[in-house]
């Protein structure tokens, strides 16, 4: 985790004189404030890194994002306009100056390809990338194409002057349901589309808002992106397996689990492993966060159904829905019995008093008695005894 | 032959009073035993579910108990009657060590209150070892009460039924030394089950002849050493000349112990793990060394001659004795995973509480009972 | 006083050395056969490889033989509270149990180095049980037909001696309650009963516990042994030809050895790994069940107990013509 947000901060002072008149888009100061203070304990930031934040949503010099649509659903930002606290087409549109977006932008058609142009050419090397959707390889790239361009060439031209692309969402982080066995149309995701380019990756489906939106305030503030894991997914959200986190996790640690929709299990709550959860292998930080703010559970497993492991290229779209899922486990926790713990109590101090007491008397007994011997000699009374 | 009287001592001796409090103790332990179960008490466990209640007071204390056996092998079956003044204490030894000893297998049971199970017909399993011994030694005890009633029918001078007795006396005697051979051997046997927990030292097949034959020679040297002790705190004639020429026996029979234990050892390859400097290895040559020198004490007339090493030589072989069994249940034993024991503090003070019983009720017995001989008891 | 008779000395140390070398000259056979197992015995297969060590078999086990929690042990100090799996082996409260075996950094799951594995402890239901054989009132019985060890508490006597004799350290004593009783898997046989199947088996997710008749399971075992590693397979779940929905994996990279085939006689239940048998703690035994050494031994010292009734015979005759003899002399009783 980041632990550059050492300088002092003076609260009182960053809200500003007037932090409640509604100026970021009808959000007021402290609003702003208060959801980047959030952003930042998502991160495991300091709140000091949460001013910050807004300093660098707000500032001036902030860089634009232009935003592009390649196969996919749109269930991304669709999810991202679904939050409420507050509602973040304020903060994108608004705040963050997104200046272009295929679904938000008010132009339509030629009028906004040449926007979005002109965009790229005026903020060239400074604007941020985000990609939504998988990017078709086959036959050329013909089975997407937006303005008369493939979306292969689109990804490719916008990458060349952006100063970070974040890939949201499966199906830009790795082909996502296009992808799909046969995989017809060649999807994959964005970085192999641009190799040799660091593309942050956002998997799920779709990619949590929060996750998202921590990114790019984070690489706002620092002018670099957060930790990185192997598939450049940031740590603070898929470093760990959904299994870690789940609040069903006691359910499967007792042996507690649904087999069935609808079973007494089923109601109970109980865990979703038997019918195909792919939380044991699958990184997110879902059960953490939830979906949508409608408040704690707010997810699939929580709602009841298993995991599907959307964040995950080996396991999402591949792995069939109710199959048993590879439980990675790191290893095993410390409280297992293990095959070689010693047990038993040994010699305790008054055991061993006991022991000595008796072994001394026995031995002193025992040598009062031989001193009383006549050794070879004996008695008169023995030698009368042995005539009769 | 001089007749056996009571002991002209005083029955309330400082002597006394410790072994009445340490017996006391012991059942103090032993009540918390019955209320809170086993593991409130003892150290036994998992790994060690037999402990030192049936190592030291059942297997230690029915050998200790083995000159009644040793005794009437002597005088009734080999007919050597000048040993008959030592009859009487060396039954009166065995009828504690056995009936203590049947107490301690009591309390050391789990569910002892199924205890008459082991005498119906359709529970009883003969297979087993310990069936064997149970029921051996419940009749030994009885055969032993029986073998030492002379003494309360002349202290209560019921006569008649003596004169009774005496006539089947025979009979008792011969099971007197067939049943102590069952199941002294039966509890070699017994250690045969642990066939692969067991150190190569002490498993074989011949645990049973080994047992037993130690147990003779045990029966011999308690009834040495309770002579000895006794004759000599009570400033009684000592019976030095009898027991010494009783020894030539124990030193031979201890000899072919070792033989065959040493035979046994060599045949099977195994003597290689009694040289890698273990504590089991140390023990092994402690227990099979005293016995040794027992052996040599006994053979040669110089040792035969001295009290001092007679003393020694059957102070050894009770040692060797009880160190053998020790070894072959507890010491030698791997339990499977890694369990320790050492018994707690409260065990250890319920088996000294029985020994302090016995050796207790034998001073009672000898100073109200006819059992010890000599013209000096009626001083 | 009778002069030293060496005749009947003799005499007498004959039949005692007689009693005694029985079991000499029989010692090389001196074992009896094996028992064979029950046609229709049932068993279980445990297969390390699958088990993800949930343990949910420990809760449902407790659950279904009303077992409480066990107490603390020892290597998990820090906790204060009974938990449902705070058992670290069997004891007189748990009747199966799952331990870990761990190595180096133990980051790869059934590799023998640097590497973790699990397994299953419980009654291995013997096909020539020692604690059935040792059993002096026949509280350890083996049903003729299914195979099953059963414990019968109204019969027990709490001696222990089934808990010092069986190879594998399964019978355990509840030294906790002054009313202890042995504890020992009975495979469930009161679910059984009633047509369903051991506790175990049925809530194990993956399959690792897999319960059916033994035949039935060796012929399992054969399949994913003889199956290539990496070649995906269905692991059937519950019991074996049940039709449960199987758990669709590969085939793992086993040790080619099975535990409890030969093993002190050999036992219903079987075990799969993919580390050595001895690394899971499982104890290394030879073929011979015990009970084949202490039932022969028993047998040939008192087979139709010819030879006490001999000894008593002549110690008899020795006694009363001893005894008699001094009755004649005039010398007194005592």
């Amino acid at each position: 985790m980041d632990t550059t947000c050492k300088p002092a901060i003076d609260f009182e002072a960053s809200l500003g004189p007037n932090p409640d008149e509604p100026v970021y888009g009808g959000l007021s100061r402290r609003q702003l404030l208060k959801f980047c203070a959030g952003i930042a304990a998502t991160m495991g930031l300091s709140a000091a890194a949460g001013v910050r934040m807004a300093e660098a949503a707000t500032s001036a010099a902030r860089p634009p994002v232009i935003w592009l649509h390649g196969q996919e659903c749109t269930g991304c930002t669709e999810t991202l306009l679904r939050s409420y606290h507050p509602t973040l087409e304020a903060i994108l549109l608004d705040v963050i100056s997104l200046d272009y977006h295929d679904t938000l932008c008010v132009g339509a058609g030629q009028q906004a390809l040449d926007y979005k142009h002109a965009m790229m050419e005026k903020n060239k090397g400074k604007y941020v990338l985000v990609t939504e959707g998988g990017t078709p390889m086959k036959d050329g790239g013909i089975y997407c194409k937006v303005g008369g361009k493939t979306q292969v060439e689109l990804v490719r031209e916008a990458a060349e002057g952006a100063a970070a692309i974040i890939a949201i969402g499966s199906c830009a982080a790795w082909g996502g349901i296009q992808s799909a066995d046969p995989n017809p149309t060649g999807a994959v995701g964005t970085h192999e589309v641009i190799p040799g380019k660091l593309v942050i990756n956002i998997p799920g489906c779709p990619a949590s808002p929060y996750n998202f939106l921590s990114t790019v305030l984070y690489l706002l503030t620092f002018g670099r992106p957060p930790e990185l894991d192997q598939q450049n997914r940031p740590k603070f959200a898929y470093g760990r397996l959904i299994h870690e986190n789940c609040e069903r996790r006691p359910h499967f640690d007792a042996g507690r689990f649904a087999l069935e929709f609808g079973d007494e299990g089923h109601r109970q709550g109980f865990c979703l492993y038997k019918i195909g959860c792919k939380g044991p292998e699958t990184y997110a930080n879902c059960p953490s966060i939830g979906f949508g703010d409608v408040g704690f559970g707010s997810w699939p497993v929580g709602t009841g159904h298993p995991c599907f492991g959307c964040t995950e290229k080996e396991t999402g779209f591949r792995k069939p829905l109710h199959s048993l899922a590879t439980v990675k486990t790191l290893t095993p926790p410390t409280a297992f019995p293990q095959v070689d713990a010693v047990k038993g109590q040994g010699l305790s101090t008054g055991a061993a008093a006991a022991v000595g007491v008796v072994g001394g008397l026995v031995v002193g007994a025992g040598a009062m008695l031989l001193k009383q011997m006549n050794d070879g000699k004996k008695s008169s009374a023995d030698e009368t005894k042995e005539r009769a | 032959m001089s007749t056996a009287a009571p002991l002209r001592r005083k029955l309330f001796t400082p002597m006394t009073l410790v072994l009445v409090a340490l017996v006391l103790i012991g059942l103090y332990f032993l009540a918390l035993r019955f209320i809170y179960g086993m593991g409130a008490v003892t150290n036994m466990n998992q790994g060690y579910p037999l402990g030192i209640w049936v190592v030291i007071d059942v297997i230690i204390g029915t050998a200790f108990g083995c000159g009644g056996f040793a005794m009437a092998l002597l005088v009734y079956i080999f007919n050597r009657g000048q040993y008959h003044p030592l009859i009487r204490p060396a039954l009166l030894g065995g009828l504690f060590g056995y009936t203590l000893g049947g107490f301690a297998v009591i309390f050391d049971l789990g569910r002892y209150w199924h205890f008459y199970n082991l005498l119906l017909p359709w529970h009883a399993n003969p297979n087993s070892a310990i069936f064997e011994v149970a029921l051996c030694v419940m009749a030994y005890v009885v055969v032993l009460w029986i073998e030492f009633s002379p003494a309360f029918l002349e202290r209560f001078g019921l006569i008649g039924i003596k004169r009774v007795l005496d006539r089947w006396m025979w009979l008792f005697a011969a099971l007197g030394v067939l049943l102590p051979t069952m199941h002294q051997s039966s509890l070699g046997s017994m250690a045969l089950v642990m066939t692969y927990k067991l150190s190569p030292l002490w498993l074989t097949l011949w645990l049973p002849a080994l047992f037993v034959t130690s147990a003779l020679t045990m029966g011999y040297a308690v009834v040495m050493f309770e002579a000895t002790v006794v004759s000599h705190s009570f400033k009684l004639p000592s019976e030095f000349a009898l027991l010494s020429k009783m020894s030539t026996v124990v030193g031979w029979i201890t000899v072919g112990w070792l033989a065959l234990r040493f035979y046994d050892l060599y045949d099977r390859n195994v003597l290689a793990l009694a040289m890698d400097g273990s504590l089991r290895a140390s023990l092994f040559w402690v227990e099979n060394g005293l016995a040794a020198f027992a052996a040599l004490v006994f053979i040669f007339p110089a040792g035969r001659a001295s009290q001092r090493l007679s003393f020694l030589g059957a102070v050894a072989v009770l040692a060797s004795g009880a160190l053998y069994r020790l070894d072959t249940y507890l010491i030698g034993y791997d339990p499977v995973s890694n369990w320790s024991y050492f018994p707690s503090l409260s065990e250890l003070m319920v088996t000294i509480g029985v020994i302090s019983l016995e050796i207790l009720l034998y001073l009672i017995f000898i100073t109200t009972l006819p059992v010890l001989h000599g013209k000096a008891v009626h001083r | 006083m009778t002069e030293v008779d060496r005749r009947s000395f003799l005499r007498g140390a004959g039949f005692a050395t007689a009693v005694a070398a029985v079991p000499c000259e029989a010692s090389a056979g001196i074992a009896r056969p094996p028992k064979e197992m029950p046609a229709q015995a049932v068993g279980m297969l445990y297969d390390s490889t699958l088990c993800i060590g949930c343990k949910a078999c420990v809760a449902a086990c407790k659950a279904a033989n009303d077992m409480p929690a066990d107490t603390i042990p020892q290597t998990l100090a820090g906790w204060n509270e009974y938990t449902w799996d705070s058992a670290e082996d069997l004891s007189g409260r748990t009747l199966n149990v799952i331990k870990v075996y761990r190595n180096g950094t133990a980051e790869q799951k059934d590799r023998e180095v640097d590497g973790f594995a699990f397994v299953k402890r419980h009654c291995l239901h013997c096909v020539d049980p020692s604690c059935v054989s040792v059993c002096p009132v026949s509280a350890m019985r083996k049903d003729p037909v299914t195979g099953i060890v059963t414990y019968d508490p109204d019969a027990c006597i709490g001696c222990r001696y089934c808990v010092y004799g069986c190879p594998f350290g399964v019978p355990q004593y509840d030294f906790s309650s002054a009313f202890g009783k042995i504890a020992k898997c009975q495979f469930c046989s009161h679910l059984q009963k009633q047509g369903k199947i051991p506790a175990c088996c049925d809530v194990c997710p993956t399959g690792a516990s897999l319960f059916g008749p033994v035949k039935e399971l060796e012929q399992e075992i054969e399949r994913r042994h003889s199956a290539v590693p990496g070649t995906p397979y269905e692991f059937p779940r519950g019991k074996i030809g049940a039709g449960r929905p199987p758990n669709a994996a590969s085939i793992p990279t086993y040790v080619k050895a099975v535990y409890g085939e030969h093993e002190a006689g050999g036992a219903q239940v079987r075990y799969l790994a993919g580390v050595p048998f001895a690394k899971l703690g499982l104890p290394t035994l030879g073929r011979a069940s015990p009970a084949q050494i202490t039932e022969g031994m028993q047998h040939t010292i008192y087979r139709w107990m010819i030879a006490p009734l001999l000894a008593f015979l002549g110690f008899a005759f020795l006694a009363r013509r001893n005894m008699t003899r001094e009755h004649t002399d005039d010398a007194p009783q005592s």
